[in-house]
């Protein structure tokens, strides 16, 4: 440890002001605050200060992604070689995955850190780990057929219009990981719709899809009336149906949610909202149910496509969700409302989740602001009771 | 029995190192001093020359912007130096003091037949009077104020602080001769507030002339700010007063003997300490009087020297002096070590709110917390941690954020008369984005202040 610390001590002068590298400052810095915690005291206020830090929260997230991100792997392989009707043992199904996927998220976080990393640069600020999450998140919600250089480009676009122009971490209105989806989504819809992204199928020489083959998702069958097709209930619970890389398991999300409910790294409060939404939208389309779409059980929209994913890991965005308690409730619960109108009423997306967060990330200011005036007027009221008695 | 005031929201940080209830009598300080920067706000303008002669009670300086506010020694002595820090700010008064104490003679007229006007006469000539303290702002009070009532928390919630039982012990006669002086100062009454489980003494639960309010729950319910707030809520343009247990009792001593008497029990605690324990010390007297030869040294560790708690007391020296409404020094280690991969590593040693870290499943261990801070500052990014550990029905989050935009009418709405930084320090403490918010908030004070006097 000693001789680490010497050696960031022997090259730092070369980053700090007049050094050959001053601008790669804040560059050195997050690197070496990476690998030390400062050994910076406080000066002002509470001499003492909570373990906890910035670090510390965003890894917990990174950790509580891990399961989706195993399980979306080896479903990624999978779903492969399902398609190509070979029988292969689950390790194999797990690294055709890996090496799938690795790339993307190397694409991923290079470009976004390099992105944070200039305007730190710019501003002279920190860096900031808010990107630690989104950097993973991107990955676990596009199709594993997206080209790596629309990865980079979406990355980049959300990272500068969704977080950088406004301030930096802390300061976005959106979530950035889901910026980075809507703008694949409405720039090259060819790539993120349809039936034929969520399963890798470019053959090999003697591979050929099997007879029947189709590559849609259970949303993408309700879409258009085919119910009978629907997976099953456990097969969807587990994961093992088409979908972004992430998304599919229920299972693997319920494990995330526990890491981060345990911790309280995540809002439990806006959680349950979103699920309350979605359940209480679900039974009213059964209750005035025209269609068969309608009519499905309720819970089923829990367990298909994007929805148990975004509730556990996209509205709990501290950032871009409400910031009050009561706004929470309103926030979380509207998600899930409107996330299944936007699946069984809008004819033109088969899935909400996305659009849904945006949606709400963009109302969250809006229920705060009524949340704090509420507060306000308790206290305005106090007062003119207060004068009544004194007069 | 009156109904019992609980409050959920909050934290009991633990800390290695609370006070055994022992009281000890150590050899009179080399130095005693007077800190102005204690006093909020105060602009000290001095009343004698270096090497002038005082007795206790003799004044030393006054406050610029209120010039019958005057501050007086609290031992006899010779005022040998004063010490200024940056722009020649007056940092502190220094007085050598003499073997024995000589003290002047303010009368022991009886209260009765005093008014109200007397009282504070009595008070401010003497010295006392920035013991009583006012809301909103959290500084000395305005003598020219009518206050709608005064306050006084007869115990304390803050990490390792004094047990007001224990240093009211001896001392009743005193304590209640104090209340009935703050009874002449408002018609609104004196509340004091109690804890419903541990305060016991008589002197506390029998207190006579107050009505008495019972508390419990985590800190900082112990605070005034939060008790004014459950009991009578400060509304805009209303001033409320409060002062603590030992100076009402040294204000006790005015009225009874005539004197400044300005002997005070500090607990000497933390993780740093070998053996805390309480002692009767004066005033501002040179903390290594009673420290010395009681603090842990150990290769490479550094102890802070904290007078008052560790959430919102300063930083001294070790050979400075405790502070004027402080009761406790707390000495814990400095954090100035670097630690590999410090924010990843699952540890034991460390205390937490959260439940990242291993503390929040051994509810048993006290820590060794030292003052690092663990991280640069970060914007707000974390939210509905601030509340748990606020029980008021404020938005601190909400209420920082418009003090760091200087929006005047928006933290008068959100309850800025309410809240004193103190009442904030454990945000501050919990905070992840490590955004100092009691200095935030003083700022936010400060803004109001200038703006409506």
């Amino acid at each position: 440890m000693k001789a680490i610390h010497n050696l960031l001590d022997k090259v730092r002068p070369n980053f700090e002001k007049g050094g050959r590298f001053e601008k790669l400052y804040r560059t050195f810095e997050a690197f070496e605050t990476f690998l030390f915690v400062a050994g910076n005291v406080t000066n002002r206020g509470s001499h003492i200060r909570d373990a906890m830090d910035m670090k510390r929260t965003m890894f917990h997230v990174v950790i509580a992604m891990t399961p989706v991100l195993l399980f979306g792997m080896w479903n990624v392989g999978f779903q492969h070689y399902k398609a190509i009707g070979m029988e292969v043992d689950l390790l194999d199904q797990f690294l055709f995955g890996l090496i799938k996927v690795l790339p993307i998220i190397v694409v991923s976080y290079a470009s976004g850190l390099a992105v944070e990393f200039i305007f730190a640069t710019i501003r002279n600020h920190e860096v900031n780990e808010g990107f630690l999450v989104s950097g993973l998140l991107i990955p676990l919600i596009i199709p594993v057929t997206t080209p790596l250089w629309m990865i980079a480009l979406a990355t980049v676009f959300a990272v500068i219009i969704g977080k950088e122009v406004f301030g930096g971490t802390g300061m976005n209105i959106l979530n950035p990981a889901l910026l980075a989806r809507a703008f694949l989504f409405f720039a090259y819809p060819a790539y993120l719709v349809g039936d034929d992204v969520w399963i890798y199928t470019n053959l090999q020489e003697g591979q050929q899809l099997i007879d029947g083959f189709s590559g849609a998702t259970p949303l993408a069958y309700l879409a258009i009336g085919e119910i009978e097709k629907l997976p099953s209930v456990l097969e969807m619970f587990l994961g093992t149906i088409p979908g972004s890389i992430g998304e599919t398991s229920t299972l693997a999300v319920l494990l995330g949610a526990l890491v981060l409910i345990a911790t309280g790294v995540g809002s439990l409060r806006i959680m349950l909202s979103v699920v309350a939404g979605g359940l209480f939208t679900g039974l009213l389309f059964n209750i005035f149910a025209v269609n068969p779409y309608m009519e499905i059980p309720a819970y089923y929209h829990l367990i298909m496509g994007g929805f148990a994913f975004g509730t556990v890991y996209m509205a709990t965005d501290p950032v871009s969700a409400s910031q009050t308690g009561t706004g929470k409730y309103i926030y979380g619960f509207l998600i899930g409302v409107i996330t299944l109108l936007i699946r069984v009423v809008n004819p033109a997306y088969p899935e909400g989740m996305m659009l849904a967060i945006l949606f709400m990330n963009v109302f969250a200011p809006l229920i705060d602001h009524y949340v704090v005036q509420a507060n306000i007027k308790k206290r305005l009221k106090r007062m003119q009771t207060a004068e009544v008695k004194t007069t | 029995m009156s109904k019992v005031i609980k409050t959920k929201r909050g934290l009991d940080i633990p800390l290695l190192g609370d006070a055994e209830k022992i009281l000890q009598t150590p050899p009179r300080a080399s130095e005693y001093a007077l800190k102005p920067p204690d006093f909020h706000g105060l602009v000290p303008k001095m009343m004698i020359k270096e090497g002038t002669r005082v007795k206790a009670g003799s004044p030393l300086f006054f406050d610029k912007y209120n010039e019958d506010v005057v501050f007086t020694s609290p031992v006899s002595g010779t005022y040998t130096e004063l010490v200024r820090g940056a722009k020649r700010r007056i940092m502190e008064i220094r007085i050598m003091p003499d073997p024995e104490d000589d003290y002047i003679d303010f009368g022991t007229e009886s209260l009765s037949t005093m008014n109200r006007e007397q009282v504070i006469q009595k008070l401010l000539k003497s010295g006392l009077w920035p013991m009583i303290r006012q809301r909103p702002y959290s500084v000395i009070a305005n003598q020219n104020d009518k206050p709608r009532s005064v306050f006084v928390s007869a115990f304390k919630s803050a990490p390792l602080s004094s047990d007001m039982d224990f240093v009211v012990n001896g001392q009743e006669d005193d304590f209640q001769a104090g209340l009935d002086v703050l009874g002449m100062l408002t018609d609104g009454g004196v509340h004091l507030g109690i804890h419903a489980d541990q305060t016991m003494s008589k002197a506390f639960t029998e207190a006579k002339g107050v009505q008495i309010h019972r508390f419990k729950g985590p800190h900082p319910v112990g605070n005034v700010g939060i008790q004014i707030y459950h009991v009578q809520p400060i509304n805009k343009g209303e001033t409320v007063w409060y002062a603590d247990v030992q100076d009402v009792i040294i204000i006790g001593r005015l009225f009874k003997k005539g004197i400044y008497d300005a002997r005070k029990i500090v607990a000497l605690t933390g993780s740093e300490v070998l053996n805390p324990r309480y002692y009767r010390i004066i005033t501002g007297a040179q903390i290594n009087s009673f420290a010395v030869n009681n603090v842990r040294s150990e290769n490479g560790l550094t102890p802070r020297f904290i007078s008052g708690d560790v959430l919102s007391g300063e930083k001294i020296a070790p050979d400075g002096h405790i502070g004027f409404y402080d009761d406790q020094i707390t000495i814990i280690p400095e954090g100035d070590k670097p630690e590999l991969l410090g924010w990843l590593i699952p540890t034991i040693d460390k205390f937490s709110v959260s439940r990242t870290f291993f503390s929040f499943l051994m509810p048993w261990m006290k820590y060794r917390h030292n003052t690092n801070i663990r991280s640069g500052v970060r914007p707000f990014v974390i939210t509905g941690i601030y509340e748990k550990v606020l029980p008021m029905d404020i938005m601190p989050m909400q209420l920082i954020k418009s003090i760091m935009i200087n929006d005047i009418d928006m933290m008068e709405k959100l309850g800025i008369y309410e809240v004193a930084p103190e009442d904030f320090a454990l945000c501050e403490y919990v905070c992840p984005s490590k955004i100092e918010i009691q200095t935030i908030l003083r700022e936010g004070l400060d803004t109001m202040r200038k703006e409506f006097t």
